[in-house]
């Protein structure tokens, strides 16, 4: 594990940090910002898995489930309000709400790792066919009708927090995506270099150990998962404000994958890796769904088999490690 | 009386359904630990294989009993080999492979078949049980699945190639030291699982729809129904799928068939939140 609270670990991951918001500053240049905005929205969903799986290395297959409850307690809150201070902050509190009650529920159950992926899994598929379910005018929470498989339209977009007229949108819309997420990227590396954070990769390296050097693992894992539900959450408001309609869609299985897979390629243990992976990936998916003769569930499914086969590092780890060894090879012929 | 005969045969088929659907995902976990995650697409792989060999004007019958076992037999075979076999003792990872692989298999159907529904004749007409009349498929369903528990039972318990399989995943070493190449015997009972998931696809055709992303709707349930029953194959899969279809059955005569399988599902994660390594854990300790 590499140290990251040295100067100069410090110091180039603020040098990351300025790239990467000067790229983003001008990505609009070069491409339609409402595509741009969901491959962010994409880059704030990876970020919550990498830490959750990368750093605490607990393997969620049901992120799915916390970025849908934020879109659709968005949808639901924003109707009923009128605005959408309120909805914002209520998404990402259900989801962090949610994220808490199941990993409190899984962790102090002391379950393993492949039954908390079939938890998870499970909690989603819950979450699913109930809102698939939900088809009838019975269903209604407050004003809103939460319409079964035809999903939420016509809620409230994002305003100006005091200002339900100053609708959020279009390139407004893409900023406040990019600033959320370099916030929560700033605020989870942050997190990960506090002593709860060096506590939380000690719980990934060994339970075991940690816990006999007296941490509370259950503790530390629990809180964990809240804080990855928590971003999930954000980037479900997020989304709901860009598609400006939630259908249950946004908790199928294809999302949890998807995730999971753009955390794999981006390479597991980081959080700009992860980010990327998911803007290539989500690029390259939104290319394919162009495309007739391709099914992009194929593409993604045989990546994901040869990933793990092949390069359970990660793609950019194994491309970034290809790169440095070419560098040092250049170096010695010199 | 008549009535309760038809609620009972009833309860008898969401059962054997949901043993039916576990049974080849069963096999593959309780015997080589390993997930299939891609159980789901097997299953429709047997179904649409059925369908084709239908329309090629294969006898009914043989398309579900014979072809969709031997077809998915086959896949599970070339799976096998170019994927499971590097992940063995890596449980996380080939969770994520055969997830990729459930997600290729999807796209690649709906590539192959087109996204519509497509059904199979109903082969069986409805049967007289008393006053009322029940659907003769569901008796063969019932049929089918128990023969097919029974089979399983009677090869794992009471042959020597059961023996020898139940040996090599209690400790490969030992079968190796006694000559048995535990390799050929994973792929072996890997072949066979998918074999038995193509029969469940190749059954289930007619009853419900088959389309490419039918598979998520087998995998939840097979899946949380072999989980919950834990390692013993036989044992773990009809307690569970008693006590999980007569919970969803119960909630779907109190409300909905929605809420019904809501039921299913939240009293799985509490069994698992209580008995983690499943029923057989408990209870049917040793039994296979």
């Amino acid at each position: 594990m590499q140290r990251t609270n040295t100067p100069r670990a410090v110091a180039r991951w603020w040098h990351g940090f300025v790239a990467t918001a000067a790229m983003m500053a001008l990505a609009p240049l070069l491409f339609a910002e409402y595509t741009l905005t969901l491959l962010a929205i994409y880059a704030l969903l990876a970020l919550s898995l990498a830490f959750v799986w990368g750093l605490g290395g607990i393997l969620c297959f049901g992120q799915a489930a916390f970025y849908g409850l934020g879109a659709y307690t968005y949808a639901v809150v924003s109707i009923n309000m009128g605005g959408s201070t309120l909805a914002v902050i209520m998404g990402v509190l259900v989801a962090a709400v949610a994220a808490l009650a199941l990993g409190a529920m899984m962790f102090y159950g002391r379950i393993g790792d492949v039954y908390l992926g079939v938890i998870t899994l499970v909690f989603t598929l819950l979450l699913f066919k109930y809102a698939s379910s939900t088809a009838g005018s019975e269903y209604v929470i407050g004003q809103a009708r939460l319409g079964g498989f035809n999903g939420i339209p016509g809620f409230p977009p994002m305003n100006v927090p005091g200002r339900p007229d100053v609708v959020v949108y279009g390139l407004g819309l893409y900023a406040v995506v990019a600033v959320a997420v370099l916030a929560c990227w700033a605020l989870l590396r942050w997190v990960g270099s506090t002593s709860f954070g060096r506590v939380l990769i000690g719980v990934r390296e060994s339970e075991l150990r940690s816990e006999l050097c007296g941490y509370d693992v259950r503790l530390v894992k629990t809180v964990a998962f809240g804080l990855g539900g928590a971003v999930a959450g954000l980037a479900g408001v997020l989304f709901a404000c860009w598609a400006e309609i939630v259908t249950p869609e946004v908790f199928s299985l294809g999302v949890s994958a998807e995730i999971i897979i753009w955390v794999l390629v981006g390479g597991l243990g980081g959080l700009w890796g992860p980010m990327l992976g998911a803007v290539l990936l989500g690029a390259l998916k939104g290319w394919l769904g162009m495309q007739q003769w391709m099914d992009s569930g194929l593409v993604m499914g045989a990546l994901l088999v040869a990933v793990v086969l092949f390069l359970p590092q990660g793609v950019m780890p194994a491309l970034a490690r290809l790169a440095s060894a070419g560098r040092k090879e250049g170096g010695h012929e010199r | 009386m008549d009535q309760l005969l038809v609620s009972l045969f009833d309860l008898a088929y969401g059962i054997a359904t949901l043993a039916l659907i576990s049974a080849g995902l069963a096999l593959v976990f309780g015997l080589m630990r390993v997930i299939n995650l891609a159980h789901g697409e097997f299953i429709v792989l047997g179904g649409y294989a059925t369908i084709t060999a239908l329309q090629w004007g294969v006898n009914i019958w043989l398309a579900m009993l014979v072809v969709a076992p031997l077809t998915v037999g086959l896949f599970g075979l070339l799976v096998e080999r170019l994927v499971i076999r590097w992940l063995y003792g890596r449980t996380v990872d080939t969770l994520l492979a055969t997830w990729g692989l459930s997600l290729a298999m999807a796209g690649g159907m709906s590539m192959v078949f087109g996204t519509t529904t497509t059904g199979v004749p109903n082969p069986l007409g409805p049967v007289q049980l008393g006053a009322y009349q029940v659907g003769g498929y569901g008796v063969f369903v019932v049929c089918v699945t128990a023969v097919l528990m029974s089979v399983m039972y009677l090869v794992l318990k009471r042959t020597r190639a059961g023996l020898v399989v139940r040996g090599a995943m209690q400790s490969a070493q030992v079968v190796a030291a006694l000559g048995h190449s535990p390799q050929r015997i994973y792929t072996l009972t890997f072949v066979v699982g998918s074999m038995v998931s193509g029969l469940a696809g190749g059954v289930l055709a007619p009853l419900v729809g088959i389309t490419p992303s039918s598979g998520g709707q087998f995998i939840a349930k097979a899946f949380i129904t072999v989980i919950s029953g834990g390692a013993s194959v036989v044992a773990g899969t009809l307690a569970a799928s008693t006590l999980l279809g007569t919970v969803s059955k119960f909630f779907e005569l109190l409300a909905t068939p929605v809420v019904g399988e809501l039921a299913l599902l939240v009293s799985a994660v509490i069994l698992l939140r209580w008995l983690p390594q499943g029923i057989t854990s408990r209870v049917f300790k040793g039994s296979a």
